[in-house]
């Protein structure tokens, strides 16, 4: 388990990073927190010829509230986000989230623009995306771009991010007034990939939601938008009637799939009762 | 007891000062937690190489060819070593032993000679300046194989049209034992109630912080090997490389620093652990190998694939009148050399019942030969297993009469006054206290409590359940388990103690370290035998240069058997100390005593003089003491238990939980364990060892199992795939302790190290099942997942 033999590099700004892309074309990697990508380099399941770090490039990392949105730089930490009071305020849902990513030790390495990027489809954050009408911000050699965060994650672990680009940024609206986020997962043990996760976010008005939002992860090759469960719920009240006609609509929502820690059934059956489970959290105080 | 401390002069449990019973802390602990150890991967030699492997991707494959050209061009690599270059200077073994009759197995290569057994299996050593230099090499190998139908399921292993893994044994049976005692036909005939169930033990493995890991030196010079190795038993490993290699014992030095865990998995000889010291020979240089995390999941030994049938006869009383048992089990395709794969299955057999009156028991096993990871003997052997089905069989029955789980085992349990006694198939009970166990439990779960708490919460949905599960363990064992069926395992161990002139002492043991303290434990016994003070004693371990010959630590054994050296070294010490003594002082050596580290007068405990006084007489003026006497300041015990073949330990757990019958998890909410290891030489220790013993076993029970393909491919061999327990989920443990000290040693101490790890497994099963009774559901299958546990009330 010793990786094949790389060359290293620590640029120090991003168009720097963007010069060494472009010249090793498709034969370099970026190399952020390294959670991900060191285990898959020492397993020789990736050989780049080039590593890029991007550690050293200062103006990445942080996170700022700019009029109605939050910024948070591709390379802030988790641990960043999971103790910042800017997020807990204006974006709650990722406070929510982040105390089920990985472990401390791993929050304290791994950074958002990574979690984005690598876009497991068990991971949190993509999620937590989709389901706040966020924007990944992209810089490549033709300059910075925005894409929709539903429209950013392709497939299993393919991104609309072209490989000499290099995500800079995370844009997320800041929370409406009467809005509400919830989050629930399934991990065998504390801190582990789920294997079936949720996210729901909408407007509360008493027990009545809408404009809702039902993202599932750890169900598919991408975080999974739940359209026919949200179309249930949209101006209901939460009930045992609605949650039952919302746990229906997944069927036709989710393409569940097995794997060694869960299968396609089980999966199925966790979403609805995540499900259950979320809507309930919503609307109670 | 009384009687024999009273014939005993001096008896280590009455000495003044003594550290037995006290929660010393572990004198090694400030140098690991320092980052200070020394663990194998930190041996770096002058002129040392790597050996990296390739490994088998088959599970059983015929190897065609070979072509090594390209690879050895490659930049860095020192040698590039292939089967039969290998078995040219280091000879096959056969994983058998004459007691455990008609057990067979095939010769095994340090590296596969003609094919492949299972996926993993080294076949090709490369050796190069750095491993990753080693693995850059691996890939130029090309390797031709002829993949064969690989024998993965063990149901159908002896099956008629199933391929022979080895044709020259004749079948996949590797071994077989039957067992039947008292009238098991006629107690079934006329039982009220029988109750048959399947029980499946999962194939796990113990995982080591510390990989294994190994580093050989050859010196041509004095044609000596030295080698540094993560292992439990030094001077086994030292018998086996020299007899492997061919080499003279005392020419083999094996040294064993700090171990980062074992549990079993490192006291038995694996096939890259024999190339590395071969290469070392071969090359005439230092040669490494460290296993990474995969090479560990594919080629440290697993453990407890068993499936077994059970049948139990209960009366309508709550009388149990049979155990029926049939086990098979799937050892892959060698039995691991020396110790066998055999064990295991033999525990099964020897033990299921024995913590109860019932004497008609029958039992079958069959050991069956698989092309998955070989499989031996990991943490409490086979008692996971056994506890599991006597456990479960005995909730069985009371389920199906309507009696309370502890009530039929108040019913059934051995009495506590009918010691000595013997198990169903024969093995002497010196002295247990499962009845005063058991009570603790019930005390220490508030178990009325519970039930209410139980039947509460049920009425509101909420399915809660209290599992109990007693248990017996076989600890400090003497020649009857390896050495009487010819394995060169030493039983008997030793402590060399010697007093130093500025009045410290060194004591060299054969017993050895791996986390759990053992060293703490032999300080322990020594300082208090002798009277002197935790900081005055050195402990060394692990050189079979330096210590006493011995067998190391595994079995539960170091505390009971390295302990008992310990004191009596130490008393011995004392002897010779107080006798110098005396001529000094021209008294009455029994009128003298060492407390503290001073010779003391023993009427009132008056300071004669420092121990440090004696060594400088001793070793710098012994002109001032007679010419015609000669002190003594080194002395060796040993010690074998010799009345038992075995110290029987017993004890029991207890957990309360609650099944979300929505998502299929458990959650604990209390856990508590009576465990009964004789003498408490160190509570804190043994409290230590019975929660880490619990989560290893809760492991199994809940997370842990090797996946394998139907090809025989290992699927989770990550530490994110193949799950090991986690704080978070486990419980709080609270350890409560039964004192019945052996009588075969002077300090009484049976082991402690297995036995939370053998009754978890039965008791966090039984929970489960009590919680989901009003269900209907009952689960047999470990790991017990939320999958299988929502599967079994039908939810999914
Ligand atoms: C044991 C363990 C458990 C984990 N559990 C979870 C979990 O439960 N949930 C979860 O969401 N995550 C989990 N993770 C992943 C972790 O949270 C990290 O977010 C993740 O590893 C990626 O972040 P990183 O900064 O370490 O990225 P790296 O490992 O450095 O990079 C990952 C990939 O992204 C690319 N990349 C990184 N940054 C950029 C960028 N700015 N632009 C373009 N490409 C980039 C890299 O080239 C690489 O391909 C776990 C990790 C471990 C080791």
């Amino acid at each position: 388990m010793k990786p094949a033999a790389f060359n290293y590099a620590k640029p120090t700004s991003v168009g720097e990073a963007l010069g060494l892309l472009a010249k090793h074309d498709g034969d370099a990697k970026v190399l952020a927190g390294g959670q991900s990508l060191i285990p898959t380099l020492n397993m020789r399941l990736s050989t780049p010829s080039l590593l890029i770090d991007i550690n050293g490039i200062g103006d990445l990392s942080g996170i700022s509230v700019m009029g109605g949105e939050v910024r948070i730089g591709a390379l802030t930490r988790h641990v960043e986000i999971e103790n910042s009071s800017k997020i807990a305020k204006h974006v709650p849902l990722l406070a929510l989230a982040m105390p089920s990513i990985a472990h401390p030790a791993i929050r304290n390495r791994g950074t958002i623009g990574g979690s984005i990027a690598m876009a497991d489809p068990a991971a949190e954050l993509p999620a937590c995306l989709c389901a706040l009408d966020s924007e990944i911000e992209i810089t490549g050699p033709a300059g910075v771009r925005g894409v929709a965060a539903k429209d950013f994650f392709k497939s299993l672990y393919e991104t609309d991010a072209g490989e000499n680009e290099i995500l800079t940024a995370i844009k997320i609206p800041k929370i409406a007034k009467g809005y509400r986020s919830a989050f629930d997962e399934l991990a065998r043990r504390h801190g582990d990939y789920a294997m079936c996760g949720v996210v729901a976010h909408g407007k509360c008005d008493g027990d009545i939601i809408s404009d809702f939002r039902l993202v599932f992860f750890a169900v598919g090759g991408t975080p999974v938008i739940a359209t026919d469960a949200m179309d249930a719920m949209e101006g209901m009240a939460v009930n045992d009637e609605s949650i039952i006609a919302a746990q229906k609509a997944l069927d036709n929502d989710l393409e569940t799939f097995s794997d060694l820690h869960c299968s396609a059934t089980l999966r199925m059956h966790y979403a609805k009762v995540l499900t259950k489970r979320v809507l309930t959290s919503l609307v109670k105080p | 007891m009384p009687e024999l401390k009273s014939m005993i002069k001096d008896h280590i449990l009455d000495r003044p000062n003594s550290y037995i019973g006290r929660s010393v802390p572990r004198p090694n602990a400030k140098r690991l937690l320092a980052g200070r150890g020394t663990f194998t991967d930190d041996i770096n030699l002058p002129r040392q190489t790597h050996v990296a492997f390739l490994r088998s991707t088959y599970a059983h494959a015929e190897i065609v060819s070979i072509d090594v050209s390209a690879a050895k061009e490659s930049p860095g690599v020192v040698a590039v070593v292939t089967g039969i270059e290998m078995a040219k200077i280091c000879s096959p073994w056969v994983g058998v032993l004459s007691h455990l009759e008609g057990l067979k197995s095939a010769p095994q290569h340090a590296l596969a000679v003609k094919k492949a057994s299972w996926q993993g299996e080294p076949v090709v050593a490369i050796v190069a300046n750095s491993r990753a230099q080693a693995e850059d090499a691996i890939e130029l190998i090309d390797i031709e194989w002829k993949e064969l139908p690989a024998v993965t399921d063990m149901e159908t292993a002896l099956d008629e049209n199933t391929p022979l893994i080895h044709p020259e044994l004749g079948d996949n049976l590797s071994w077989q034992r039957d067992f039947d005692g008292g009238d098991v036909d006629a107690a079934f005939a006329k039982a009220d109630n029988v109750i048959e169930e399947t029980y499946i033990s999962n194939r796990h493995t113990g995982v080591c912080l510390e990989a294994r890991g190994i580093v050989a030196d050859y010196n041509p010079g004095e044609d000596e090997l030295t080698i540094y190795h993560s292992t439990q038993t030094p001077h086994m490993m030292q018998s086996l490389f020299a007899k492997h290699l061919d080499i003279e014992e005392h020419k083999v030095r094996v040294i064993c620093k700090d171990v980062g865990g074992s549990y079993g998995i490192k006291v038995h000889s694996y096939p890259d652990e024999y190339a590395t010291v071969a290469l070392a020979y071969m090359l005439k240089r230092p040669v490494k190998f460290t296993a990474d995390r995969l090479e560990s999941f594919t080629t440290d030994i697993h453990a407890r694939d068993h499936i077994i049938k059970t049948k139990v006869a209960v009366s309508n009383q709550g009388e149990i009148q049979a155990f029926e048992i049939d086990d098979l089990t799937g050892i892959g395709p060698y039995s691991v050399y020396p110790r066998t794969s055999g064990i295991e299955a033999n525990q099964v057999v020897n033990l299921t019942g024995g913590q109860y009156t019932n004497l008609n028991y029958r039992a079958r096993a069959r050991v069956v030969l698989q092309n998955k990871t070989p499989m031996c003997q990991y943490r409490a052997v086979g008692h996971p297993i056994l506890t599991m089905i006597t456990e479960g069989m005995v909730d069985d029955a009371a389920r199906k009469i309507g009696m309370d789980p502890v009530e039929i085992r108040r019913k059934n349990l051995i009495p506590d006054d009918a010691y000595p006694c013997k198990s169903p198939t024969g093995l002497p009970f010196e002295n247990l206290s499962h009845h005063e166990s058991l009570e603790k439990l019930v005390k220490m779960l508030d178990y009325d409590a519970l039930r209410k708490d139980q039947s509460k919460a049920r009425k509101k949905g909420i399915y809660r359940g209290i599992g109990v599960a007693t248990f017996i363990e076989v600890t400090n064992p003497g020649p009857a388990f390896y050495g009487v069926g010819g394995a060169s395992i030493s039983a008997q161990d030793g402590a060399t103690m010697r007093l130093d002139a500025k009045g410290n002492v060194i004591i060299e043991t054969g017993v050895t370290e791996q986390g759990q303290g053992a060293e703490a434990v032999v300080a322990q016994c020594a300082a208090s035998a002798l009277g002197v003070t935790m900081d005055k004693i050195k402990v060394i371990t692990g050189d079979t240069d330096i210590t006493p010959y011995g067998g190391g630590t595994w079995g539960s054994r170091a505390a009971g058997i390295g302990g008992e050296a310990a004191v009596q070294a130490g008393k011995a010490l004392r002897d010779n100390i107080v006798e110098v003594a005396s001529i000094m002082l021209q008294c009455d050596p029994s009128t003298l005593d060492i407390r503290d580290n001073n010779i003391v007068d023993v009427s009132d405990g008056n300071e004669r003089m420092p121990l440090s006084e004696i060594g400088r007489v001793c070793y710098y003026r012994p002109d001032t003491l007679p010419k015609d006497y000669q002190s003594e300041l080194v002395v060796t015990r040993h010690y074998v238990p010799k009345k038992f073949p075995f110290a029987f330990t017993n004890g029991v757990q207890g957990c309360y939980l609650e099944v979300d019958i929505n998502t299929g998890f458990i959650k604990f909410k209390k856990y508590a364990v009576v465990e009964d290891c004789g003498t408490v030489i160190n509570p804190m220790l043994v409290d230590e060892q019975v929660r880490g013993g619990v989560i290893q076993g809760l492991g199994g029970a809940l997370y842990e199992e090797c996946l394998y393909s139907p090809e025989g491919q290992f699927l989770n061999g990550t530490m994110a795939d193949y799950l090991v327990p986690m704080a978070v989920e486990m419980p709080d443990i609270e350890v409560g302790h039964v004192e019945s000290p052996t009588l075969d040693s002077e300090l009484g101490a049976k082991g402690a190290g297995e036995a939370g790890t053998g009754g978890a497994p039965a008791t966090v099963m039984n929970a489960i099942n009590d919680a989901l009774y009003p269900l209907g559901g009952k689960v047999t299958a470990q790991p017990f997942t939320p999958e299988r546990i929502l599967a079994a009330i039908g939810a999914i």
